[in-house]
């Protein structure tokens, strides 16, 4: 048993172990293929990164892909690729905006109003894939692409001059929401972080709390496991597809909160774009698990932070871009073999186990 | 060919045991034996997909190993799968030359040798057609020719005749008899007596992992063959007590489901089914598979909606209620495909442990789960049920068939079932551990469980059920007291021979006596295959009554039989 535990712990640490050294190393050998000095830029990323204004981006851009990340993941969990988180948080937050800016309430009652409508608009943007999956087996994949297109299409009609957004210089935007709605902030120097972190970090623990200790999530994780076991032991599939992806659009309307509560207090044209995407390799990256999103997330800000920085030392920007790529490559691949090695190993074991006992049983029978 | 003392040991079962098996050059060569005794192991060996253990493959003298289906192939041996393996969307043609695009191109030349080929031997084939336009027997043609081209002069057909209807079977054996008057060399693969017998020129037995006999067609009965298939041993899954109540636990009642098949016509996979087991009744439900058993297997458990019927479980209508309403209430399942129903392969024990009763005891509590008791009863359960693992943090999926088994039959018994689903309770089980679960279901039905046993090992079904009953095209069409009957008789009735009341007669004159029940249909289908080997027929009788008294009669009858021969134990 104890044996057992501790090479799980081992196999679980030399995925990501592995993973690292050789995004590590691919990404050395294409810098050095450029003709610059890997070790040098890797020097630069780390003192420019932990600088104290770094240190307060990179946790303020990791909140929204962190989000993002656990609402890609509850679609992974049940074997669901909701590649439609960025429609989803996009349209969520416009709404949110809409709605916040038409109404001046109490903080404590205007902010979750606000929160609560991004939540149930995602949760709607999502559901509609769910809904076309179990009703005409239409693929989520295909159907939450479409959904971001439609929802792109759909801001954009609204967010015009006298339709629910008002012009301000070269910028269309939704209303300003009342001070009422801003969300604290951690004072820190020499930039706050957002409140909002917070809140991620809450939802990272309901994520894991929900998932690993309810019946809810058992059945969720079964169906992601086995549909064909999962309906024999009495989950309604159908159901479940629809329920994961009410949760996970809901979870990613609380995507763009950060920046509406805590930054722009609008949403307008220069909104950002693409967190969905990133949340998805940010799951791969961790692996579906609450603390090692939270990891994906922060390094992926590193990167971003750092890659700029890169820029002024005379590398290429879009080196970046490549270690990104390289690391989630790395990860997936490395996960896939340590996993593989992992059942071998304890397959073997088992069979092991299974001819000592048989030995024994034998000699008893002898000695019987 | 010779196959000699050829052994196959999968962690935990020995699927293979001494194989030998001779086969001559240019004859068809049946291999017959029941589910899981060994057939498939026996030929992945042949066609190097599994290594023996011990034994040695010799092919026109020569003594070979065979390591991959490539070396099979370079030696001329070729395997046409139960299950297709053509791309739908490709011609016959880029079919056929797909992976060997040496041999002959892919244009004009390949053309041509399908051509010849196809003209040689009768297959028909149209080198330009899409293979998701052709039917299955077609399909079947083009994974012949595939293995033709490819220069095989031995061909392993893995039960060939399961998707076929009887016209495409002749024509597959028209096309069997052209190959072997070719000079080439057929293995065939089937439990199907009759086919095996009309078709074959030597046959060898399999039962229970080694050769047990073998028989030359000619002067061989089916009845003879079927003895040697299931053994003549008395069946040791023997129950020897009644413990059958007046309580019915379970009651369908006219259930009725159609489907649509792969062709897009609807049928109707379940018509008219009605039977009640009874508190500390098992009833055994024989039927070769495909004919239904599975699909009333999945109405019952809630799994699929059935278009009419009744279903009554303790008193209570459960014919709406959802699948896990039924498992609360209830109903326990050993599924018929463990890995695809029965388990999480990839999730440790103590989760799959969890499985179908997440909302009971000792799993979770309000709504969370008890992972610290759900752990603990798995311990429970790996120790009781003797389930050999070395912990509960393995995953399924490392354990092996029989352990498997026996977690799963562990975790329905936890749950005092009232009913009992058990399909295929022992399939590809070891034979310690196969007794084992006999003794389980025995011992809970002595505490007044009532089981639905689905079985295609008959020795098992005999042995272990209060009633049986025979499952046909979807229909019941025979009933048959476990006391008496024998296997062979049973399995004619499983083809469709037989029908009503099967009883056995000692001396095989002429002596079915058959009845059609009021549970089996009455107008019985117009398809009744007389077959002439079998010294049975049939002499319905409509009167309802007189199938009731028969009813009630079988049942004491039993009872009392058995009360005699019974020390238990």
């Amino acid at each position: 048993m104890k044996k057992f535990d501790k090479d799980k712990l081992i196999l679980g640490l030399a995925a990501p172990v592995l993973a690292i050294v050789a995004a590590l190393a691919i990404t050395s050998i294409i810098i050095a293929a450029t003709g610059q000095d890997p070790f040098h830029a890797y020097e630069v990323m780390i003192d420019f990164g932990s600088k104290a204004d770094s240190q307060v981006w990179i946790i303020n851009k990791a909140t929204p892909y962190y989000l993002s990340a656990l609402a890609v993941a509850i679609g992974f969990r049940m074997n669901l690729f909701n590649i439609g988180v960025d429609g989803q948080y996009r349209i969520a937050a416009f709404f949110a905006a809409v709605v916040g800016g038409a109404l001046t309430l109490p903080g404590i009652i205007q902010i979750p109003v606000i929160i609560i409508v991004a939540m149930i608009v995602g949760a709607i943007w999502a559901g509609i894939a769910g809904l076309l999956k179990t009703t005409r087996g239409v693929n989520e994949v295909i159907s939450t692409i479409m959904l971001n297109a439609i929802g792109a299409s759909i801001i954009g009609y609204f967010l015009q001059d006298g339709r629910l957004a008002e012009k301000e210089g070269n910028l269309i935007h939704t209303p300003y929401l009342p001070d009422s709605a801003q969300f604290f902030e951690i004072p820190t120097q020499p930039k706050p972080i957002y409140g909002f972190v917070v809140i991620a970090a809450l939802a990272g623990v309901a994520y894991w709390f929900v998932l690993n200790r309810t019946r809810f999530g058992f059945d969720l994780r079964t169906v992601g496991r086995s549909e064909s076991a999962a309906q024999a032991s009495g989950v309604s599939v159908k159901r479940m597809v629809i329920t994961a992806m009410l949760l996970s659009g809901a979870m990613a309307g609380l995507v763009g909160m950060p920046t509406l509560l805590g930054v722009s207090y609008n949403y307008g044209t220069d909104f950002p774009v693409g967190i969905g995407f990133t949340g998805i390799a940010i799951a791969l990256l961790g692996r579906n698990n609450p603390i090692g999103m939270a990891l994906a997330a922060l390094l992926w800000g590193f990167l971003e932070r750092t890659g700029t920085q890169l820029e002024f030392e005379g590398y290429a920007q879009e080196i970046v871009g490549v270690i990104q790529g390289v690391i989630v490559l790395c990860v997936v691949i490395a996960y896939e073999i340590v996993r593989r090695y992992g059942l071998k190993v304890q397959q073997r074991k088992v069979g092991e186990e299974l001819a000592a006992q048989a030995r024994k049983s034998d000699k008893a029978e002898v000695s019987a | 060919m010779e196959l000699a003392g050829i052994t196959k040991r999968f962690p935990g079962v020995v699927a293979n045991h001494d194989i030998h098996l001779t086969v001559r050059r240019g004859t068809v060569h049946a291999l017959c034996g029941e589910n899981g005794a060994g057939k498939s192991t026996l030929m992945k060996i042949l066609y190097g997909m599994q290594k023996p253990d011990e034994g040695t493959i010799t092919l026109d003298g020569e003594q070979v190993t065979l390591h991959t289906p490539a070396d099979a192939i370079s030696r001329g041996i070729g395997m046409v799968h139960q299950h297709f393996m053509l791309a739908d969307n490709l011609t016959v043609l880029e079919n056929v030359v797909l992976g060997a695009e040496k041999l002959h191109g892919i244009g004009g030349k390949a053309r041509a040798k399908i051509k010849e080929i196809s003209d040689a031997y009768g297959l028909g084939v149209r080198p330009d057609v899409l293979v998701e336009d052709l039917g299955v027997a077609d399909r079947q043609r083009v994974e012949i020719l595939k293995v033709l081209y490819r220069g095989a002069r031995t061909l392993i057909l893995d039960e060939p005749t399961a998707v076929l209807v009887p016209q495409e079977v002749d024509a597959l054996f028209d096309n069997l008899r052209e190959l072997k008057s070719e000079g080439l060399t057929v293995i065939f693969i089937s439990h199907k007596l009759g086919e095996v017998l009309s078709v074959a020129d030597d046959i060898t037995v399999i039962r229970r992992g080694t050769t047990v006999g073998t028989a030359v067609p000619s002067e061989t009965t089916p009845k003879q063959l079927a003895e040697l298939m299931v053994g003549e041993e008395l069946p040791s899954p023997e129950t020897r007590e009644s413990t059958v109540t007046d309580v019915p636990m379970l009651t369908v009642d006219g259930l009725h489901l159609s489907a649509t098949d792969s062709d897009g016509v609807v049928r109707a996979v379940l018509d008219g089914i009605s039977f009640t087991i009874h508190k500390g009744e098992v009833l055994g439900l024989a039927g070769v598979e495909g004919n239904g058993q599975a699909e009333l297997v999945e109405a019952i458990m809630g799994m699929r909606t059935p278009d009419g019927g009744v279903v009554t479980l303790d008193g209570a209508d459960i014919t709406k209620a959802p699948t896990r309403k039924r498992r609360e209430d209830g109903i326990g399942y050993i599924p018929e495909d463990r890995h695809r129903h029965g388990l999480l392969l990839e999730a440790p024990l103590w989760e799959n442990r969890i499985l179908g009763h997440v909302t009971e005891k000792p799993n979770s509590k309000r709504g969370l789960i008890d992972i610290k008791a759900a752990r603990a009863d798995t311990e429970r359960i790996v120790r009781e049920y003797d389930v050999r693992t070395p912990g509960i943090e393995v995953t399924a999926a490392s354990l092996s068939g029989g352990n498997q088994q026996k977690l799963i039959v562990g975790r329905e018994m936890s749950h005092l079932p009232k009913l009992l689903i058990a399909a295929h309770p022992t399939r590809g089980v070891d034979v310690g551990a196969q007794a084992q679960i006999w003794d389980q279901i025995r011992e809970a039905r002595r505490e007044g469980l009532a089981v639905l046993l689905i079985s295609a090992d008959l020795d098992e079904l005999i042995g272990l059920s209060d009633t049986l009953r025979v499952m046909f095209r979807g229909r019941l069409v025979a009933d048959a007291d476990p006391a008496t009957i024998t296997p062979e008789e049973l399995g004619s009735a499983m083809t469709g021979a037989a029908s009503g009341h099967l009883e056995h007669q000692e001396d095989g004159e002429d002596g079915k006596d058959a009845k059609d029940g009021g549970d089996a249909d009455p107008a019985e289908p117009a398809e009744k295959p007389e077959t002439a080997d079998e010294p049975k027929a049939e002499k319905p009788e409509t009167a309802d009554k007189a199938e009731a008294d028969k009813a009630d009669e079988k049942k004491s009858d039993k009872k009392s039989e058995k009360k005699e021969g019974g020390d238990a134990k």
